[in-house]
């Protein structure tokens, strides 16, 4: 069984030092509602059997861990295991969250969902658990993201969302959440706000983090029926960081598996043009929560830079920062180059495009498995599909589709 | 336009006379305790004016200030810049984004501030973000805010629930918490961020960020009446008062008016221009006569 001994958050939504709730007024009833719906849907067998059920039957879990024998042999190194969150219905894990928090909205009488999104997979998976419960639906989107992923802007339309570019500071995700905020502030009485990552104000990096463990959850079963043993290595990119505390939130307390964190190391870190928080950021206050952050000497946040939009962002999850401090996780980063050339990879030796975010984690896969034993045995979170990239890459690489 | 208007120089010296106030580090009578009393014992109601420092420059922000309490502005509200204001509409996110490219920083802003109380004895009120504050050190600011002469802090992202940190300094230091009360406040919260705000307490008037429009007039009348109860302090409401009959009707209801975004936007449409800060002066007067005309016993 996957222990669940962890304590944090404490009730008031602190990661030891990070986290918090910091939020307009105007808002903080709104977070106490929502914590308090939420502790009563965890309890609540007839919220679960209603999520368990649409997990399966909609979503598609449990989805497959696949031993990659192709990259295994080219690397020539340890064992690697792939947790295939691209094969969720709209191609990536955003989606476990988007029906958590639908269903809690529909139990709080919510009837108008907004959203950020990054690269659009989470605006994606919003807009279509919000058709599927005939809700009403707003996504916003960085211009610079819209323009990145345009394919996923269109997807989000199909499935009847309105999608609002935002056209301030660095048109990104940041950009996207502080927007999105703003519309909550305004129409909170009629609105629930799902936010896409472990980000935020309490409750929502905790509930997030809940929705998400249950990539960890079927990765422990899976891999102790396949290798009847623990894995040595959990990898997993860290943009907002819910795919990575979802695969490494069942096995915190198997001190013996390692995990890695892979941030987007842009341009390298020395060209400031980054989103690697923990190489280069310190604690601060962000869209709610006390976290490590890429901020200037005046605490003004920087630009970020990844070829990925859903990495690109100045923050990290609290929950991160405190394992970060405890050195219960090791956080590293790949560069944009490192990730395209991992996304390439595993295109030719495994038929499977990885989203550019997932291809930070293979990036790093790259590296590690060389280094270990044969017997070494590594999961690494496949986030992500990357249809939804491709014709940024073409373009990059200067074919005209 | 007033006699005040035409001869600033005296008018500023008469208030300067008038009430020689100095900081008291046991929070006894302060500059923010002793407007309100003043304005009370007159019957009037207070005109709190919000401005982005730093928006165009420093030096600009320097000048405002003494124009804006010329022209009847009672306490006045400086905007830290910040670049990601969630709180704040789209009018102050652009005066922000300007300050900031003027190369505004909190530690520039308390050295205007730090002139700026050569020449006046107006309370000032920083309106800042938590990150600026933490950025610099909450210890450090406190002690930096008082010295140069800042009376109270606005922190738009923090709850008294999350200001265990930095009570201590600012209660050391002098400087008092102001915190800011919403319409989707429960009772529960009401009385809990009276009882831990200092100077006023900040009714923000609608769902909704900085520069939205009031639309429910009475919504605001019987909040601020059930605010009244439990507070202890002045309340002031701001968030959506862009106009003299705003501002004449909320201050028929609360001790005081606070008016962002219609000054900042006004400074925005005649940035270019050398009369902006007496365009902005004569805009402020006039919400000060709608306020003065909105409360009979005043002395016009």
């Amino acid at each position: 069984m996957a222990p669940s001994t962890h304590t944090v958050p404490d009730h008031r939504g602190r990661f030891g030092p990070y986290g918090g709730r910091y939020v307009p007024e105007t808002l903080m009833p709104a977070l106490l509602e929502l914590e308090r719906e939420y502790a009563a849907a965890k309890k609540d067998r007839t919220f679960q059997a209603e999520l368990a059920y649409y997990l399966k039957q909609y979503v598609g879990r449990p989805t497959a861990l696949y031993r990659a024998d192709r990259l295994t042999k080219r690397l020539g190194g340890a064992r690697i295991y792939l947790k295939r969150e691209d094969l969720c219905h709209t191609g990536a894990h955003k989606i476990n969250n988007a029906i958590g928090q639908v269903l809690l909205a529909m139990r709080m009488n919510k009837p108008r969902i907004i959203a950020e999104t990054g690269a659009g997979q989470h605006g994606v998976a919003t807009a279509t658990a919000a058709a599927m419960f005939g809700l009403q639906c707003e996504i916003y989107m960085g211009t610079e993201d819209m323009q990145r992923q345009a394919l996923n802007v269109f997807r989000m339309r199909l499935l009847g969302a309105t999608v609002t570019g935002v056209d301030a500071g660095s048109r990104t995700l940041k950009d996207a959440i502080s927007e999105a905020m703003r519309d909550w502030t305004t129409n909170v009485r009629t609105t629930h706000y799902i936010l896409g990552s472990v980000l935020g104000a309490h409750p929502y990096p905790m509930m997030i983090r809940d929705f998400q463990a249950i990539i960890g959850q079927e990765a422990r079963r899976q891999i102790l029926a396949a290798e009847k043993k623990l894995p040595d290595y959990l990898v997993a990119c860290v943009g907002g960081g819910s795919n990575s505390i979802g695969l490494f939130h069942a096995f915190l307390n198997d001190t013996r598996v390692k995990m890695i964190g892979v941030e987007a190391g842009g341009l390298g870190i020395a060209s400031g043009k980054h989103a690697a928080r923990f190489a280069g950021g310190k604690p601060g206050v962000l869209q709610g929560t006390m976290t490590y952050l890429l901020q200037d000497d005046d605490g003004q946040i920087n630009l970020t830079h990844s070829v990925s939009a859903g990495l690109d962002y100045a923050a990290v999850g609290p929950e991160h920062s405190l394992y970060h401090d405890r050195k219960r996780v090791s956080y590293t980063y790949a560069t944009d180059d490192e990730a395209l050339a991992a996304f390439d990879l595993l295109a030719r030796e495994e038929g499977i495009v990885p989203a550019l975010e997932s291809a930070h984690a293979i990036a790093h896969v790259i590296k590690l498995a060389p280094t270990l034993k044969k017997s070494a045995v590594i999961i690494a979170n496949l986030s992500g599909r990357g249809d939804k990239d491709v014709q940024q890459v073409a373009r990059m690489r200067g074919v005209t589709l | 336009m007033s006699s005040q208007l035409k001869n600033p120089r005296r008018a500023i010296r008469a208030k300067k006379n008038s009430s020689p106030i100095t900081r008291h580090p046991s929070r006894g009578q302060n500059r923010l305790d002793a407007a309100f009393q003043q304005l009370r014992s007159n019957s009037e109601k207070a005109l709190i004016a919000y401005i982005m420092a730093g928006d165009p420059g420093l030096t600009e922000t320097e000048h405002l200030v003494l124009e804006l309490e010329r022209s009847g502005a009672d306490i006045i509200e400086l905007g830290v810049p910040f670049s990601d204001p969630i709180a704040d509409g789209p009018v102050i996110q652009r005066a922000a984004e300007r300050a900031l490219r003027s190369g505004t920083s909190l530690r520039k802003i308390l050295e205007s501030v730090r002139i700026l109380r050569t020449k006046t004895q107006i309370p000032l009120v920083l309106m800042v973000y938590y990150n600026s504050i933490h950025a610099m050190g909450l210890e450090r600011f406190c002690r930096e805010a008082a010295s140069a002469g800042v009376d109270g802090l606005i922190v738009p992202d923090m709850p008294p629930d999350e200001a265990g940190l930095l009570k201590g300094p600012a209660e050391s230091a002098g400087l008092d918490l102001i915190f800011l009360l919403a319409p989707t406040s429960t009772a529960e919260r009401m009385s809990y961020v009276a009882r831990e705000s200092q100077g006023f307490l900040y009714y923000v008037s609608l769902t909704g960020i900085t520069g939205a429009k009031i639309k429910d007039m009475t919504e605001v009348g019987k909040n601020v009446g059930k605010i009244r109860k439990v507070a202890t302090t002045p309340v002031a409401v701001g968030f959506g008062v862009s106009t003299p009959e705003d501002a004449a009707k909320v201050a028929a209801m609360a001790d005081g008016v606070i008016v962002g975004s219609a000054i900042v936007g006004r400074m925005a449409a005649a940035q270019q221009d050398a009369s902006m800060p007496a365009q902005v002066g004569r805009f402020v007067h006039t919400l000060k006569s709608a306020i003065r005309s909105a409360s009979p016993n005043a002395p016009n």
